[in-house]
């Protein structure tokens, strides 16, 4: 199993943690990960993008042109990946602030009101689990006690007690993802 | 299976010099490789090892403070990336010259001049072919992973110390700000004084006790016919070490009909473009040098039995390209794909260069 995933959005998303996350599930199942950000003039500028690739054998580039999953969380990352889903892949987006909705039909597409959630979750720092549990709803690559483990490994001590929040907005996320296409 | 974690390059490059038992780091920040003596400095071994990190005032005075360590038998090392490395190249010249031992990181990004932050691989001349005066050659290891950029830093000591020379890790933005898997080594602790005059008694400056001979560290030798026995005995290491040191990777390479040439992080984009030209049916492997010097000459001549054309892959405008071609020797042909500026290339594209310049289609 390979799955090279995308995921972007703007500065302070939790992107790249959210990321780092699942790079860490996948190692709790001994699987080989990479993480490559964007990084620099680019993230300065106000967007943020990470490539995330679990894969069972050896990782061949850890940057990529196209995506199995594109976790797409505004609409100038909507605008840049789009197109770069592999035909047949899939494509997660929160629809909140996104004015050109897909319009592919050879992908699967699937919207989480990511944002909204996470204001009823009373806590917007839960927006990146929210969109995490959407994604393992439709592609279940690794099992919630990895992310569980995955959560305990990149989050420092202090945090630890945030853990139960986050596996709630995992629940939450995975509850609320709609299909609107699928192949 | 020992200590695996998801970490940095560059957070690693400082994780692998206190487990190795370095003795001392000194830098200065440069964006793409700031996080290693964060690292070091958020790590503390000079509580844990003993293991000073200092950041000094510029780069020269970080590469002379690495002269002055390394003079007294020391494993000490520096980091930075292109521009703060052009300013490295005399203090590492003098270590050549004074045969010293010890590590220089080069997280290479976009150049000429202060360039960009992002990505890249110009900085292959510089590295290989003496970026500093005189005739001499730094040990040059590419790390094309984040397990690499572990693992080299303790071998690029072994290596500087064997041939009692400054080695190089040239890695890059990618390989430098990613993340992967690693597992840690083992903690080896730091030499005492006493295995520092038993490794290097001959030479490094501990201090004249009465009736021993005076150690000098000294590049200087006015005499012109010392000189060139000198520049002879550094021939003769140079040649040994491309006797004894070649390392590379060859991947899909039994029954190539083609050829990609590709190190650091351009040889995992051409691992993916090897896959990607696989399925497409034309039979392309990688040769990947894991040392620039010494280069694998001899491997890339040995595939030329069956190889029926070569595409350099770099980050640059065409720099190990011309190793390559020496190489060959015009056997086949060596055709040559980059991009540049801190733009890092895709698989697909490296396959489209393929099919253009070398399958001519």
């Amino acid at each position: 199993m390979t799955e090279e995933i995308i995921i972007a959005g703007f500065g302070g998303q939790g992107v790249l943690s959210m990321g780092k996350i699942l790079a860490y599930s996948g190692i709790m199942q001994n699987q080989e990960v990479s993480w490559m950000p964007s990084y620099g003039p680019e993230m300065r500028g106000g967007t943020a993008n990470v490539t995330v690739i679990l894969s069972d054998d050896r990782i061949s580039s850890p940057v990529l042109k196209k995506f199995d999953t594109a976790i797409i969380l505004n609409q100038q990352s909507m605008d840049k990946f789009v197109n770069e889903v592999k035909p047949g892949g899939t494509l997660l987006y929160d629809p909140n602030g996104i004015t050109h909705h897909p319009e592919r039909r050879d992908i699967n597409i699937y919207r989480i009101p990511g944002a909204a959630l996470a204001v009823e979750m009373g806590n917007p720092q839960t927006f990146n689990m929210i969109i995490m549990g959407g994604f393992l709803k439709i592609k279940p690559i690794v099992l919630l006690e990895n992310v569980k483990k995955g959560l305990e490994k990149s989050l420092p001590e202090r945090h630890h007690k945030l853990i139960p929040l986050n596996i709630q907005a995992i629940q939450k996320g995975s509850d609320s993802v709609e299909t609107v296409h699928t192949v | 299976m020992g200590d695996v974690r998801l970490m940095k390059g560059n957070e690693v490059i400082a994780e692998a010099a206190i487990r190795c038992g370095c003795d001392g780091y000194f830098g200065y920040p440069i964006t793409p490789q700031s996080e290693v003596m964060e690292t070091l400095m958020i790590r503390k071994p000079q509580e844990e090892t003993g293991m000073v990190v200092l950041q000094a005032e510029s780069e020269v005075a970080a590469i002379n403070m690495v002269y002055g360590g390394a003079s007294c038998g020391k494993k000490v090392m520096t980091s930075s990336s292109s521009p703060g490395v052009s300013l490295k190249q005399e203090g590492i010249t003098y270590l050549a010259g004074a045969e010293l031992p010890a590590l220089i990181v080069n997280i290479v990004r976009g150049g000429p001049g202060l360039g960009t932050i992002q990505p890249a691989q110009s900085d292959y001349f510089q590295a290989v072919k003496g970026g500093g005066h005189g005739d001499y050659k730094l040990i040059v290891l590419a790390p094309a992973s984040v397990q690499e950029m572990n693992d080299f830093v303790d071998l690029s000591f072994e290596l500087a110390f064997k041939y009692l020379n400054p080695a190089m890790i040239l890695s890059d933005g990618v390989i430098g700000q990613m993340m992967e898997k690693v597992e840690l080594s083992e903690y080896k602790p730091r030499w005492t004084a006493e295995e520092i005059e038993k490794i290097s008694g001959s030479w490094a400056t501990t201090g004249k006790t009465p009736g021993a001979q005076r150690r000098i560290s000294t590049s200087l030798d006015l005499d012109s016919a010392k000189q060139e026995i000198f520049n002879h005995k550094l021939q003769a290491k140079y040649r040994a070490m491309e006797e004894n040191e070649v390392r590379f990777e060859k991947i899909a390479c039994d029954d190539a009909e083609y050829l990609f040439v590709a190190y650091g992080s351009s040889a995992r984009i051409c691992q993916k473009a090897v896959e990607q030209a696989r399925e497409k049916g034309i039979k392309v492997g990688l040769l990947r040098p894991i040392t620039l010097f010494p280069y694998p000459t001899k491997a890339i001549q040995e595939m030329l039995k069956n190889v029926k054309g070569i595409l350099a892959v770099e980050m640059s405008a065409g720099q190990m390209v011309e190793d390559v071609r020496l190489a060959v020797n015009g056997k086949v042909p060596v055709e040559h794909f980059g991009r540049y500026g801190g733009i890092i290339p895709t698989p697909e594209e490296v396959v489209e260069a393929l099919e253009q310049k070398i399958l001519g289609k």
